[in-house]
């Protein structure tokens, strides 16, 4: 690793805490932009309880002190106060219950894409323009193009109501399989292409055609040479998948009924529980940052001739 | 062979091209311009020729039909003033009636079908399914105008300027292309919705629904930056040009400059994305219809009738199929069509 490396990747670090600062700030703000502050809820109180919420909750300083209580709390503790709508328990409680639940979805969607996409992306790749890379690059363009709430109910139609293999709600282990199905499909398309255009890449490399002209058997040639190399590019797609797959989590838990986060999130939203909007908001996108951080950063490491400016 | 070895050179040789001769001479071609150029490849992938005539037909229909129809798409049919609520309108199966329809039908007379039926409060859902198409297109449409219009503005001055200027505008640019968007239209998208009711009520623009209004700024704000980058990029190489000095040497003004030399080069670059941005602001609408956070009722979208359908989904499956299928070909067509302009107008873009 050299210094512009090691520059390169401090800057990273750098834009990063960067972004989780205006993501913390905006939520703050656009949250205390809400018409009745964001501790109102529909029901009509007396002035005096009015006050003395605002004084429980700090509204009664000025903003700006409110701002930086705030970012201090969520910053050194993740505080991110009580839920408006469940009485008596913490934002971050709810997020991190619903996060149990989401972390499993969305780990278990990712590698299946992964491993499916990377196996399918090189099958397509070796058998380049013949039917079954025709087939893997129609089916792959048809799943990229299907918003996943798309894909989410049609698969529900199919498996759970027409057919009746496997169950609608997620609160079930069984259940989790077409949640699963539902987030991994969108990567595990995108992935493919991805592993097929670099693998074709790779193929023409000379070092491929010196290996097969020493004699290395094609097999190795496939998994040694081949393979490990055209995996660099799928390591930059990390984030956005990542990324994919909370917001995918929104709709797909809201679906299948999947008691997570996402599911959270989305009554949140219907039911004005602005702290707990906040709460999800950031530490959501802290996630995404810090993953497209690690996937940036490892795509550097591992390929250091990449010129990322 | 009859070779004469004389100094003496035919004259005969040396005469005027007759024009017939001339014309023969000259091989011309009908002059090409880069965008008939263009086009001959377009017209030549079959892939992106069909599905531009898949979107065309799809956004003439959702045009006339409504304009024809005998249904609109708020109309609820069992609900007649002075009547009793008419629930037998509700929920019918495609091709069913209602009670008084199935009256006139046994007395001969010809009613209009309810091709795809009708939802749990009596409207028409095939007219409903062509308007939400309408609402969807739209929204893509106007959406990808604002980010074009913005992005292109901010990302050409950054170019020309360069120093300051593209410093400050490409560091915003950084920061919002690292905000997670879809979280950040969703917050942005709950919000405006309650800012925006009281602000636009009486207006002209409350007709089009705070949600709507919500979700352009939403993209106005946010999905600039990487049509900003790409033109700054485009104008950062083309500002080197010779006649971008002449220009300058003539006395012509920045804004001028970027106006007439720079932008109309960039021109291919600009409709590729912005023709690949339009199903990207479709998926997002959808996507905020289906959370709730789009179209104001009773206006319908693709993404809010799929929502809808969810609640009824063991007994009328097909409410959720149509829209389906209706967003995944226009999404599907519009990328293959963006895929091919760019083959065709930028290879040097295909990744």
């Amino acid at each position: 690793m050299n210094s512009k490396t090691l520059y390169y990747i401090l800057k990273r670090i750098l834009l990063a805490i960067l972004t989780v600062w205006v993501v913390i700030t905006i939520t703050f703000f656009v949250m205390r932009a809400v018409p009745g502050g964001p501790f109102m809820g529909e029901k009509a109180i007396t002035a005096a309880a009015q006050a003395a919420l605002e004084a429980k909750y700090g509204l009664d300083k000025p903003l700006m002190e409110q701002y930086f209580t705030y970012l201090k709390d969520v910053v050194t503790k993740f505080d991110f106060g009580p839920s408006l709508k469940q009485r008596g328990r913490m934002v971050i409680d709810i997020i991190g219950d619903g996060m149990k639940t989401s972390a499993r979805l969305g780990v278990i969607a990712a590698f299946l894409a992964l491993i499916v996409g990377v196996v399918l992306g090189a099958i397509a790749a070796l058998r380049r323009n013949k039917f079954v890379d025709k087939v893997i690059m129609v089916v792959t363009t048809a799943f990229v193009s299907m918003p996943s709430f798309i894909i989410g109910s049609l698969l529900l139609v199919l498996f759970s109501i027409k057919l009746g293999l496997l169950p609608a709600n997620g609160t079930t282990t069984k259940g989790l399989i077409l949640p699963i199905i539902t987030l991994a499909l969108y990567p595990m398309a995108y992935i493919t292409r991805l592993t097929r255009s670099s693998m074709l890449d790779v193929l023409g490399q000379d070092y491929i055609r010196t290996a097969k002209a020493k004699g290395v058997s094609p097999v190795k040639i496939i998994f040694g040479h081949a393979l490990k190399n055209s995996l660099i590019p799928v390591i930059t797609y990390f984030g956005p998948m990542l990324a994919y797959i909370v917001t995918g989590s929104l709709v797909v838990e809201q679906i299948f009924a999947v008691p997570g986060i996402g599911r959270a999130f989305v009554s949140s939203i219907t039911n004005r529980d602005y702290p707990m909007i906040m709460g999800t908001t950031i530490v959501l996108a802290c996630l995404i940052v810090i993953m497209n951080l690690v996937s940036d950063i490892l795509y550097k490491v591992v390929d250091p001739r990449i010129n990322l400016e | 062979m009859d070779t004469k070895l004389t100094m003496h050179v035919n004259m005969d040789d040396f005469l005027p091209a007759t024009e017939e001769e001339k014309e023969y001479m000259v091989q011309m071609r009908p002059s090409s311009t880069f965008f008939k150029d263009g086009i001959k490849r377009l017209l030549k992938n079959h892939v992106a020729t069909v599905s531009f005539i898949v979107i065309i037909a799809i956004t003439l229909a959702s045009i006339i039909v409504p304009m024809v129809w005998p249904y609109s798409y708020d109309n609820m049919l069992g609900v007649n003033p002075g009547k009793p609520v008419d629930a037998s309108f509700n929920n019918l199966h495609p091709f069913e009636y209602g009670r008084t329809e199935q009256k006139k039908l046994d007395a001969g007379e010809a009613v209009f079908p309810h091709i795809f039926g009708t939802d749990a409060q009596g409207r028409d859902y095939f007219i409903r399914v062509v308007y939400g198409t309408r609402i969807s297109l739209a929204v893509g449409f106007f959406a990808s105008i604002i980010v074009l219009v913005i992005g292109m503005t901010l990302g050409s001055v950054a170019g020309y300027c360069g120093g300051k200027v593209d410093l400050i505008i490409m560091r915003i640019v950084d920061i919002i292309y690292s905000l997670p968007d879809m979280l950040m239209v969703i917050l942005l998208a709950s919000v405006l919705k309650l800012t925006l009711t009281p602000v636009i009520e009486g207006t002209a623009l409350e007709k089009i629904g705070s949600n709507i209004i919500s979700l352009f700024i939403v993209f106005g704000v946010l999905y600039w930056v990487s049509m900003s980058r790409l033109i700054r990029g485009q104008i950062l190489s083309l500002r080197e040009q010779e006649y971008v000095l002449a220009a300058q040497a003539a006395g012509a003004r920045g804004g001028w400059i970027i106006r007439k030399h720079l932008l109309p080069n960039c021109i291919s670059v600009v409709i590729i994305s912005t023709a690949l941005q339009i199903p990207n602001a479709i998926f997002t609408e959808s996507f905020l219809s289906f959370l709730g956070l789009g179209v104001n009722a009773p206006m319908p979208s693709l993404g809010s009738l799929a929502s809808d359908a969810l609640n009824g989904i063991s007994s009328y499956p097909y409410r959720l199929v149509i829209p389906a299928v209706v967003i995944s070909l226009i999404v599907l067509s519009l990328n293959l069509f963006g895929d091919g302009l760019r083959d065709a107008f930028d290879p040097k873009l295909r990744t």
